[in-house]
């Protein structure tokens, strides 16, 4: 028997026979890893940090805020306060931030990026005291205990605001979380509506894919091939192109309709383009491929002498095929269905071309808030919820299924 | 008296399965099983031997249910069952990989046959622990069948065509998987486990020392026909064709002319003008080409001491190989370039390669082919 220590050598020679193989590996993989590191997660965890980042306060108006710290919360500030404030605003409107400190209190206080720009103008306009009552003369809000208190909350450079915008709470002056207005509660029933697409689109793509993943393994060679040119052809077509082509089908003037009022099935042209149906259809289409390819590769490593040994121990067609073949194509299922849900749940192009209003995803949002509104803390915050979500999804599913059932081909 | 006592005991079996004039095309021109008329008895051990294409795993498949006939009937116990699917056939099928289904514990791949015969509970248990009992798999009932060994998983898939007491049971090249030692183990354990139970076996096999081993009788295919049906021992000794010949066992096949008869003996001529004396046979005519199989181990180095009516022939030795309890001669002779003989190592003393030799055959030894 070996001693101990020797063991150890031992273990440790292994390691070191091994390690040649390791450093080659590591060396393939790194020009991809660096490039990826660059391009992909590096800004991903910036932008994920835009999420909690909270700059402006800190920038604009230090002072302000340090004197705000002896602040009680309940009374008006008191004249230090204001005189900080006045003295940092005047600077900031000859900086030119003001309108941007305007823009981020006005996400939290409706109304703060034009009492912010006024207040600023007037400070450095005349830059003399008294300064409170200056500042109610110009609007009487500057007097409210929970005005200061958001602009209190805001000292941190970091600030949940965005994350809990995102869900539809909002943090209340006295620092409690609240469900926001009932009109304004948007992003839960967007969340909602982008999971509840994401599945439907994933279940009519097993539904009609799982048949046609079955042909693919049964078809004579010649029959399979142009048949799964058929399945691969729409992937290698751009996603645009397919999305274009179904905003020309589902025209209200278009192909669909044309076609359904010559064959008598409608009386009326229908609404097809701009709503569920029309997203529904084209995410289904355009997912159709990446359900299926899975599938398929699993049914192709499943013997056909599974399906006779069925039938020869006694079982009908049916049941040898729902007994015997069905439950080895569940690894396929599962990662064909988990890939479609997770890409569906990022969808942008086709929801934009083809949905109506009501039926933009969360990647909409984001992108609305990122090119038009230009608020990519809101933006950011919508991004960290879709991942955690998609993150969470994954997780429980690997869970339920475990992850020897996953073949991803 | 009991009227069962006069029957005699050595009265065929009745059939249990009959193909009469089947005939599968898959293009309609070319017959992948022409004109199969066969019978398997009860309670034999019937192997199907030939190269691949041959048509001996497409027969299988027709009587197993996967294929039908495109001519022909095939009957069981009497009935007609061409059209019956697999799973009302109540044959038992042992798949060439085995087809356990990876999904279920080797008691539920046991099990599922019963299930589908609605045999649940407590029953189904006690078969399914016979079952396994019978092929030594005891204490493997929870494994799934990655778990198992090659041999083990072949025993799984012998104890699940088993359980539910088929009367027939398929097996398509079952061992082909195995290596040597295990497959000529498995080749026992099948053929003792078909007795005890008085099961009737098809078997189909390219190996023909597989064949030789567990069959009671073998039917040799080639070209989608059956070439030879016969009993172990005579398809070795008579083998009806240069087909038969060629593939069962080895053998020297000698071309030559019939000059005549006498007494019962044809006198042929090889082509290198060595005179031979084999056993007529029916159909030999004088002048006619035939061939002469004359099988390795049956020629010995002439001596003096041999009977004196036998054949003699003139050689020259190309290669000796030593195998350890024989010796095998590649000898130039009767028009041959290399004519084996296997002797044992102990008649080899004195033998070397490139000299002239004299070998000795009972006439008996060599046999007449017509086709």
């Amino acid at each position: 028997m070996d001693t101990t220590l020797e063991k150890i050598k031992i273990l440790i020679a292994v390691r070191e026979a091994a390690r040649p193989a390791r450093r080659a590996a590591f060396s393939l993989a790194l020009p991809l890893l660096v490039f990826l590191i660059v391009t992909f997660v590096a800004p991903i965890v910036l932008l994920l940090f835009t999420a909690v980042n909270n700059p402006e306060p800190q920038a604009v108006i230090p002072q302000t805020l340090a004197a705000l710290e002896r602040w009680d919360g309940k009374a008006m500030p008191e004249e230090a306060v204001f005189a900080a404030l006045a003295k940092e605003l005047a600077q900031a409107q000859q900086d030119r931030t003001a309108a941007l400190l305007g823009k981020r209190f006005n996400y939290e206080v409706p109304g703060m990026r034009s009492r912010v720009v006024s207040a600023a103008r007037m400070a450095l306009a005349n830059p003399t005291g008294p300064y409170r009552e200056r500042f109610l003369a110009l609007d009487a809000e500057w007097g409210s205990p929970a005005l200061w208190a958001v602009v209190k909350r805001n000292a941190g450079t970091l600030t949940p605001y965005y994350l809990l915008n995102a869900i539809d709470l909002q943090q209340e002056p006295d620092g409690s979380l609240q469900r926001v207005e009932a009109d304004q509660r948007v992003f839960m029933t967007i969340l909602g509506r982008t999971l509840f697409v994401a599945f439907t689109v994933t279940f009519l793509t097993l539904v009609l894919g799982y048949p046609v993943a079955y042909m693919l393994t049964i078809a004579p060679s010649g029959v399979a091939r142009i048949m799964m040119l058929c399945v691969l052809l729409p992937l290698w077509t751009s996603l645009l192109v397919r999305t274009t082509a179904w905003v020309v089908l589902l025209q209200t003037d278009g192909v669909i309709n044309d076609a359904l009022l010559a064959l008598g099935f409608t009386d009326h042209r229908l609404q097809l383009i701009f709503s569920r149906f029309g997203t529904v259809a084209a995410m289904t289409h355009i997912q159709l491929p990446f359900t299926i390819l899975p599938i398929y590769s699993v049914m192709k490593s499943i013997p056909p002498t599974q399906l006779r040994a069925a039938r020869s121990l006694g079982a009908g067609p049916l049941s040898s095929f729902w007994k015997i073949y069905a439950p080895q194509t569940v690894p396929g299922v599962m990662a064909g269905g988990l890939i479609t849900f997770i890409l569906s749940l990022g969808y942008y192009i086709t929801p934009a071309l083809v949905g109506g209003p009501g039926d933009q995803m969360v990647s909409n949002f984001i992108s609305i808030y990122i090119n038009r509104d230009l608020n990519w803390g809101l933006a950011s915050a919508l991004g960290v919820i879709l991942l955690t979500v998609t993150i969470a999804i994954y997780l429980v599913f690997l869970r339920l299924v475990g992850a020897e059932k996953l073949r991803m081909g | 008296m009991n009227l069962v006592h006069q029957t005699p005991i050595n009265t065929t079996p009745p059939d249990l399965v009959r193909f009469e004039g089947v005939r599968k095309s898959y293009d309609g021109i070319h017959f992948v099983v022409d004109d199969l008329n066969l019978s398997v008895r009860k309670g034999e051990f019937l192997t199907m031997l030939g190269p691949s294409g041959s048509g001996k795993t497409t027969t299988l498949m027709m009587l197993g249910g996967f294929e039908r006939p495109t001519l022909g009937h095939i009957l069981l116990d009497g009935r007609p069952v061409e059209r019956l699917p697999p799973e009302k056939r109540n044959i038992g099928f042992v798949f060439q990989n085995y087809a356990l289904f990876p999904h279920m514990t080797v008691a539920e791949n046991i099990a599922f046959p019963l299930q589908c015969r609605k045999i649940t509970g407590a029953a189904a248990e006690t078969k399914v622990k016979a079952a396994l009992e019978r092929v030594q798999l005891g204490a493997f009932g929870n494994r799934k069948p990655v778990q198992l060994s090659g041999g083990q998983q072949q025993r799984v898939a012998l104890a699940r065509a088993l359980v539910f007491e088929p009367s027939l049971v398929l097996m398509d090249e079952p061992l082909g998987a195995l290596d040597k030692q295990l497959r000529e183990h498995m080749q026992v354990e099948i053929k003792h486990l078909q007795q005890s139970l008085g099961i009737t076996m098809v078997y189909v096999t390219h190996d023909q020392s597989e064949a030789l081993t567990m069959s009671d009788r073998i039917a040799v295919f080639h070209d989608g026909r059956i070439q030879q049906l016969d009993g172990p021992r005579r398809l070795y000794d008579c083998p009806s064709n240069r087909f038969v010949a060629g593939f069962i066992g080895e053998s020297n096949l000698v071309d030559g002319l019939i000059d005549g008869f006498e007494g019962g003996e044809a006198i042929v001529r090889a082509p290198d003008g060595a005179v031979l004396r084999a056993p007529a046979v029916e159909g030999a005519k004088a002048g006619m080409k035939v061939t002469v199989l004359i099988r390795p181990e049956r020629m010995a180095v002439h001596n003096a001491d041999g009977p004196e009516r036998q054949n003699i022939v003139r050689g020259l030795i190309r290669e000796i190989f030593f195998l350890g309890d024989h010796l095998r001669l590649s000898i130039a002779a009767l028009g041959l370039d290399e004519l084996l003989v296997r002797i044992p190592a102990a008649q080899g003393e004195g033998l070397v390669a490139n000299a002239e030799v004299e070998l000795a055959f009972a006439i008996s030894d060599a046999r007449i082919l017509t086709a």
